[in-house]
C-alpha cells in the first residue's frame, strides 16, 4: 500500500499548488477534516469557504466564484456531490460552463465503514452524461496529487474522483500525465485490461497471475473517463481482440459502459466488465476486504479474463 | 440618499411600461413564456437597468460592472426587454424567439444573450451563485455589486436558504436579493400551495438586513437600492410586494397567467390597458 492515502495526497497537493496559483480557492461542506482540505484552509483561510452541510450550495457558490474569475475546488463526499448536487452541477457548472472543479472525495466504496449511504458507485455515470464535463479518476495517491495542477489549469468543469483511502501505487512520480490520454501500464497481446482508479493496481496484479497461466494481458489505465481516449482503446482492441474493464463503480454507466459505447461503434470485440453489481453494497471492516467481497477481487479480474478469452 | 426627481420617476415608469409591453409581445411571438412574473417584475427591472446598475452595454464584460442574476429565469421576457431597451442588443432579434435559429433562449443563457450574467430558469440558484460572485469580488477588491431577483414561490426551494446562510456568514453587504413577492405560483396562490408568510422574518433570521417596499413604486425601489449601499455588515434583502400580471386586468393575481400565452386579441387589449402603442 502507498504511504499516503489518496485524499491526503490530494489535500496536501491542493494546499501546495495554491501557493503557485492565487486564483485557486476551495469550498467545503463541513468535511474539511475528511476531504483533507484543512491543509488548504490552514494556509489560506481567506481563500477557503466552509458553507456547512449544504452540498448544492457549495456547488452554486463555486459557480459564483468561477464567474468572478477564481478557480474553485468544491470539496465534499462524492455520493452527495454526484447525487444531491447533480442538478447544480448540470445547470450552474456544465450548462453555464463555469470553471468549477468538483473534487469528489470518498468515492467508490472507499468509505467502507459507513456503507451504502456514503458509497458513490453511480457518480461516474451521473456526471459523464453531462455535456461540457471532464471526468478524471486518479489511480493512486501520487497521481491524484499530479492531477491537481492539471485540473486547475484546464479550462472548464472537471469532476475529480478521489478515494478515501490508500490504493495500490501504480504511478511513478514525475511520469507525464495528460488529461484525456490513457496510459499503457503493461504490454501484452492476449487480452486488454482497461482499468480506472483503485482497480489499476489490482489489474496489474491480475496480469501477473495471468502471466503465470500463460496469458499475456495488456493493461491500460484510463484515468480520464471523459473525454475517453478512444484511439488507445481501439488500438488495444485491435491488438488483443478482447477486453475486460475494471472499475470501483457500478457496472451500469461507468468505465465499462463508456468503453463499450465507444468500441461498439468502431471496433467491437468480446468484452467483459468487472464492476459492482446492480445492488447496494454492504459495510466492511477494511476497504481491501470490501473490494474483495464486492466482486472486485484480483481473482474476479482473472476470472473475467478467462471468460472473455473463451469468446475470442 | 439620492432622491429621484419627478422627471426621473416618470422616465422609469415609462421604462416599466415598455418592459411590460415588450414582454407580452415577445411571449406572444414565441407562443410560450411566463407573462405573470414578467409583469410583476417590470418596475424592479426598470429601476435596476435604468437607474441602479453600473453597467455599460458597449462593454458588457467590464470587470467592475455590477452583476444582475435573474434567479426567477422564467421572467426571461422581461429581462430581454430590459436588456434590449438598455442597448445590449436589438429587440428585433426576438422577432423569431422560439425558433431554433434565434440566439436568445427560452430562459437566459449567458453565452447567447449579451448582458446575461448567469444561466437560469430552474429555480433557486441565484442567491448561492450571487454569494459566490460577491465573495470573488471581495477577494479581488472589485467594487462591483451583485443583485439577485427571485420569486416568493422560489423561496420554497431549500437551496435559497443555504445560499442566504452563506451570504450572511460572510457578511456579504454588496449582495442584494430582491424578492418579487406576488403571492402567485404555477398551481395557485403561494399562501395556499406552500405558505411563505413572515417572509421578512425569514430573511432577518438568516442574518440579512430587510427592506420592505411596494415593488411597483419606482421611487421606493430606487430608495431601497440606495439604502442598501449604507449597509456595511450584512447582505440586504428587498422584499418587494407586487401583483402578478400587474397592469393587465385579466392577468392580475391569476395563476392561469403564470405560464399562459396571450392570443392576438388578448395582446391587443393588454397593450391598450398598459397604454403602450399597438403594433
Amino acid at each position: 500500500m502507498g504511504e499516503l492515502s489518496m485524499r491526503e495526497s490530494y489535500g496536501r497537493a491542493l494546499a501546495d499548488y495554491a501557493a503557485l496559483n492565487p486564483k485557486v480557492v476551495a469550498v467545503d461542506v463541513d468535511t474539511s477534516m475528511s476531504t483533507l482540505t484543512h491543509f488548504f484552509a490552514a494556509k489560506y483561510p481567506e481563500r477557503f469557504f466552509n458553507v456547512g452541510i449544504a452540498e448544492p450550495c457549495a456547488v452554486d457558490v463555486g459557480a459564483g466564484l468561477a464567474l468572478g474569475g477564481y478557480i474553485p475546488f468544491v470539496n465534499a463526499f462524492a455520493a452527495l456531490l454526484a447525487l444531491r448536487s447533480l442538478e447544480q452541477i448540470r445547470t450552474c457548472v456544465c450548462y453555464t460552463r463555469t470553471n468549477v472543479k468538483i473534487a469528489a472525495s470518498y468515492a467508490g466504496i472507499s468509505d467502507f465503514k459507513d456503507g451504502p449511504t456514503h458509497f458513490a458507485v453511480t457518480d461516474i455515470a451521473n456526471v459523464r452524461a453531462l455535456p461540457n464535463m471532464t471526468v478524471i479518476v486518479p489511480a493512486d495517491a501520487n497521481e491524484a496529487a499530479q492531477f491537481v495542477p492539471l485540473v486547475a489549469e484546464y479550462e472548464g468543469p472537471v469532476y475529480l474522483r478521489i478515494s478515501r483511502g490508500n490504493t495500490l501505487p501504480v504511478h511513478t512520480l514525475g511520469a507525464p500525465l495528460q488529461i484525456g490520454k490513457g496510459i499503457l501500464r503493461r504490454e501484452g497481446g492476449d487480452v486488454t485490461l482497461v482499468a480506472t482508479g483503485s482497480m489499476v493496481g489490482r489489474s496489474l496484479q491480475a496480469a501477473e497471475l495471468l502471466a503465470a497461466q500463460g496469458v499475456n494481458a495488456r493493461v491500460v489505465e484510463i484515468h480520464t473517463i471523459k473525454p475517453l481516449d478512444v484511439d488507445l482503446l481501439v488500438e488495444s482492441a485491435k491488438l488483443t481482440g478482447a477486453l475486460v474493464t475494471v472499475e470501483e463503480h457500478a457496472k451500469i454507466g461507468g468505465l465499462g459502459s463508456a468503453v463499450a459505447e465507444a468500441l461498439a461503434e468502431i471496433h467491437p470485440v468480446p468484452m467483459q466488465r468487472v464492476g459492482l453489481a446492480d445492488e447496494f453494497c454492504v459495510t466492511g471492516r477494511t476497504v481491501e476486504g470490501l473490494l474483495d467481497h464486492s466482486g472486485l477481487a484480483v481473482a474476479d479480474i482473472v476470472s473475467a479474463v478467462q471468460q472473455v478469452l473463451k469468446r475470442k | 440618499m439620492m432622491c429621484l426627481t419627478e422627471k426621473q420617476i416618470i422616465a422609469l415608469e415609462d421604462k416599466a411600461r415598455s418592459i411590460r409591453a415588450d414582454s407580452l409581445r415577445f411571449i406572444h411571438t414565441r407562443g410560450a413564456g411566463h407573462p405573470g412574473g414578467a409583469l410583476s417584475a417590470a418596475e424592479i427591472l426598470a429601476v435596476l437597468y435604468f437607474h441602479t446598475l453600473r453597467i455599460d452595454p458597449k462593454n458588457p464584460s467590464l470587470e467592475t460592472r455590477d452583476r444582475f442574476i435573474l434567479s426567477k429565469g422564467h421572467a426571461s421576457a422581461a429581462l430581454y426587454a430590459a436588456l434590449s431597451r438598455r442597448g445590449y442588443f436589438d429587440a428585433r432579434e426576438l422577432d423569431n424567439w422560439g425558433e431554433v435559429d434565434c440566439p436568445h433562449q427560452g430562459h437566459p443563457d449567458r453565452f447567447k444573450t449579451p448582458g446575461v450574467e448567469m444561466n437560469s430558469g430552474i429555480l433557486g440558484h441565484g442567491v448561492a451563485v450571487g454569494a459566490g460572485l460577491t465573495l470573488a469580488a471581495r477577494m479581488s477588491k472589485n467594487p462591483c455589486r451583485t443583485y439577485v431577483l427571485l420569486g416568493d414561490g422560489e423561496c420554497q426551494a431549500g437551496i435559497v436558504w443555504e445560499g442566504a446562510a452563506t451570504a450572511a456568514k460572510y457578511h456579504l453587504n454588496s449582495l442584494v436579493a430582491i424578492v418579487d413577492l406576488n403571492d402567485v405560483q404555477l398551481d395557485g396562490p403561494v399562501h395556499e400551495i406552500m405558505p411563505m408568510e413572515h417572509m421578512a422574518d425569514r430573511w432577518k433570521a438568516c442574518g440579512w438586513q430587510v427592506i420592505e417596499i411596494n415593488g411597483h413604486n419606482v421611487r421606493q425601489i430606487a430608495e431601497a437600492f440606495d439604502l442598501a449601499l449604507e449597509i456595511h455588515d450584512k447582505p440586504v434583502c428587498v422584499i418587494a410586494r407586487t401583483t402578478k400580471g400587474k397592469g393587465v386586468s385579466f392577468m392580475e393575481n391569476d395563476s392561469n397567467w403564470h405560464g399562459n400565452v396571450p392570443n392576438a386579441e388578448q395582446l391587443k387589449q393588454a397593450l391598450h390597458e398598459l397604454g403602450a402603442e399597438v403594433n
